[in-house]
């Protein structure tokens, strides 16, 4: 099913926000709704897209390409993404997330045997007075989890398998 | 003091409509569109000092000054892409204040009679986006958005756009491009966009805590406002201050007050964290010339303002100030911030893509403790070649905490290399 047709009313509204000879500027929202489900843009995506703004599936990929939060490719069902840029490392991000991978048992990069979970880390999320802290972005959207604790942070990753069930 | 931006630390509920409106919320803009010319909105915030937050602290009044009255139509966009690390004062505002920054925008947008104004948040805000977009239709259910407002005829539509993880688009003009569906890299400026902004039209872009200003500079007037602050920065500012104090978060203070009263201040940062020393700071995040403190009181002493920041070899930029003490090592935090920076440059030209890319390489291999004597001189060489030659500030950021880190504190690298 192409976006449209699953999204009639997003789509709508989506292209309401800009002027008509100006709905390329659809384009990054566009990107949000076909990344949610799957939590990655496919090909069949970006050309749905190109053909919505009338702009070529190579137009749509190179913005793919440069933002980090679209992804082309599959990763675990969710993404968890800690802060370890100055701020956040000047209050203990980096040890916090060296326990983690210990205790989840995967480094950053690497995806949990079960399919679950992905680690990665990022750059100042704007919540640097609650480090340590990360995001985790999947089904139900990008959730900030903040003045963690390895303990705090274990019971997050726990919810996740119970989390985003009924995916809108 | 009470309040001016962060006013909902003093009043409850202040992100409710109802509870903004009882607080003399909107007035300035009812009075706006019903009894003032736009120029005469523009000249209050002239006369107020104001001067932009989002970095440059370029004056606001002027910038709004100069829309091209002769290309139509006018935009006007909200940046709030807050991506700076070590800064997270836009967030809380329009978390909990949003009405203000709402009417500031508003204001804006009427002084340059724009009908249509943009926000564009970073992408993580999403919730924040829907929260925002639920207090637009409140101001439109109550006639203050949307067409003939109030029964003028100026109408406003506010929309929120979301970005999508890059630093490098709270840069106006990548902003732009990434808000016309690009990919998010600066234009050659000039021209400038309030002559050439989104799709080619005179656009005002201003950061969220300038705009959140506004309204209480119009209730209030610009005397009142001017008699806060310093002569060369009036009013207040939102410090976002983190690293090492016990008490990181946001606080507004006049500007003039002193590293001092907002890193030891009780109801501030309330002091270093393990009551160290204090070694560095960093006033406007990572894209920070390095200020010398070690321990210093004269240092500590001085005014947080463009101009006395400026006297410390740095500058005030957004005013989040990262405070490092005496167990860190200015390698590591070199090591952080050029990670950062090699990241987020996009590409576009070379001194900045190639520089970025051999200032981390050589900090890794320092860092890391393979680094020779020699390592340390090539990095500061190459950090000074890129100095003045990138196409927007965020090469000359990358290069800033370097250059300094490395002229200030040598010993620190002298430690980590081998002789
Ligand atoms: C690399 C780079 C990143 C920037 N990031 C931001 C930002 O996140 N938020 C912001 O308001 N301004 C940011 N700016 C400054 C904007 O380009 C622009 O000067 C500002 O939005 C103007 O608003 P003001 O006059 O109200 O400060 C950035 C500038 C550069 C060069
Ligand atoms: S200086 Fe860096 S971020 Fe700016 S345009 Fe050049 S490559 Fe892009
Ligand atoms: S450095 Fe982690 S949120 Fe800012």
């Amino acid at each position: 099913m192409s976006l449209v047709e699953k999204y009639p009313k997003e789509v709508k509204q989506i292209l309401s926000k800009y002027p008509p000879e100006h709905k390329r500027s659809a384009v990054m929202p566009l990107l949000f709704l076909a990344q949610r489900e799957e939590g990655y843009i496919t090909k069949a995506g970006m050309q749905d897209i190109g053909k919505i703004l009338d702009i070529t599936e190579t137009e749509v990929a190179s913005v793919v390409g440069f933002y980090t939060l679209y992804h082309d490719a599959k990763a675990g069902k969710y993404r968890v993404q800690i802060c370890n840029d100055l701020p956040c490392a000047l209050r203990g991000a980096d040890k916090f997330l060296e326990e983690l991978c210990g205790n989840v048992g995967i480094k950053v990069g690497e995806t949990t045997a079960d399919g679950l979970v992905t680690f990665e880390t990022v750059t100042c999320l704007a919540a640097c007075d609650k480090a340590p802290m990360f995001q985790t972005q999947g089904p139900d959207g990008i959730n900030y989890h903040e003045n963690m604790t390895i303990n705090k942070a274990m019971e997050v990753i726990a919810g996740l398998k119970y989390a985003g069930k009924e995916v809108k | 003091m009470a309040h001016v931006v962060l006013r909902h630390r003093d009043i409850p509920n202040l992100n409710q409509f109802d509870v903004y409106k009882k607080n003399g919320g909107f007035s300035a803009f009812k009075n706006a569109v019903k009894k003032m010319q736009p120029t005469e909105v523009t000249d209050v915030v002239k006369n107020s000092g104001l001067r932009g937050r989002g970095g440059a602290g370029f004056p606001t009044g002027m910038k709004w000054s100069f829309i091209d009255n002769k290309n139509w139509p006018h935009y006007v966009v909200a940046n709030a892409d807050e991506s700076e690390p070590g800064t997270f004062k836009d967030r809380e505002i329009m978390e909990s204040n949003p009405f203000q920054f709402l009417e500031g925008l508003a204001l804006c947008s009427y002084a340059v009679a724009a009908n249509v104004a943009y926000i564009y948040l970073r992408g993580e805000f999403w919730q924040l986006a829907a929260f925002l977009d639920e207090k637009i239709a409140e101001m439109e259910e109550a006639g203050l958005l949307g067409n003939k407002i109030l029964g003028t005829d100026y109408s406003l539509k506010i929309y929120t756009h979301l970005g999508a993880g890059a630093y490098i688009c709270g840069e106006e003009t990548a902003l732009l491009e990434s808000l016309e569906g690009k990919r998010g890299q600066p234009r050659v400026r000039p021209p400038f966009p309030p002559t050439f902004g989104l799709y080619g039209k005179p656009t005002i872009i201003n950061n969220v805590e300038t705009f959140a200003n506004v309204p209480m500079i119009l209730a209030n007037g610009a005397d009142w406002y001017k008699s806060m602050g310093t002569a060369d920065s009036s009013g207040v500012k939102v410090f976002s201050l983190s690293g090492r104090v016990r008490r990181p978060g946001n606080y507004e203070l006049p500007f003039g007050a002193t590293f001092r009263e907002l890193i030891y201040g009780e109801k501030n940062g309330a002091g270093v964290q393990d009551a160290r020393q204090v070694k560095a700071l960093m006033p406007a995040g990572a894209s920070s010339s390095l200020i010398v403190v070690n321990g210093d009181d004269k240092i500590l002493d001085t005014p947080m303002d463009y101009a006395s920041v400026r006297t410390l070899g740095s500058e005030l930029g957004s005013a989040s100030v990262i405070v490092i003490d005496d167990t860190v090592s200015i390698d590591w935090v070199i090591n952080k911030t050029i990670h950062f920076f090699k990241h987020e440059s996009c590409g576009k030209c070379t001194p900045c893509r190639e520089g970025t890319y051999w200032m981390q390489n050589i900090v890794h291999r320092i860092h890391g403790g393979d680094g020779k004597q020699g390592d340390v001189d090539l990095l500061l060489n190459v950090a000074k070649q890129m100095q003045g030659k990138c196409l927007c500030a965020l090469g000359d950021f990358s290069a800033m905490a370097v250059v300094t880190g490395i002229e200030r504190f040598k010993g620190d690298f002298d430690k980590v290399v081998k002789v």
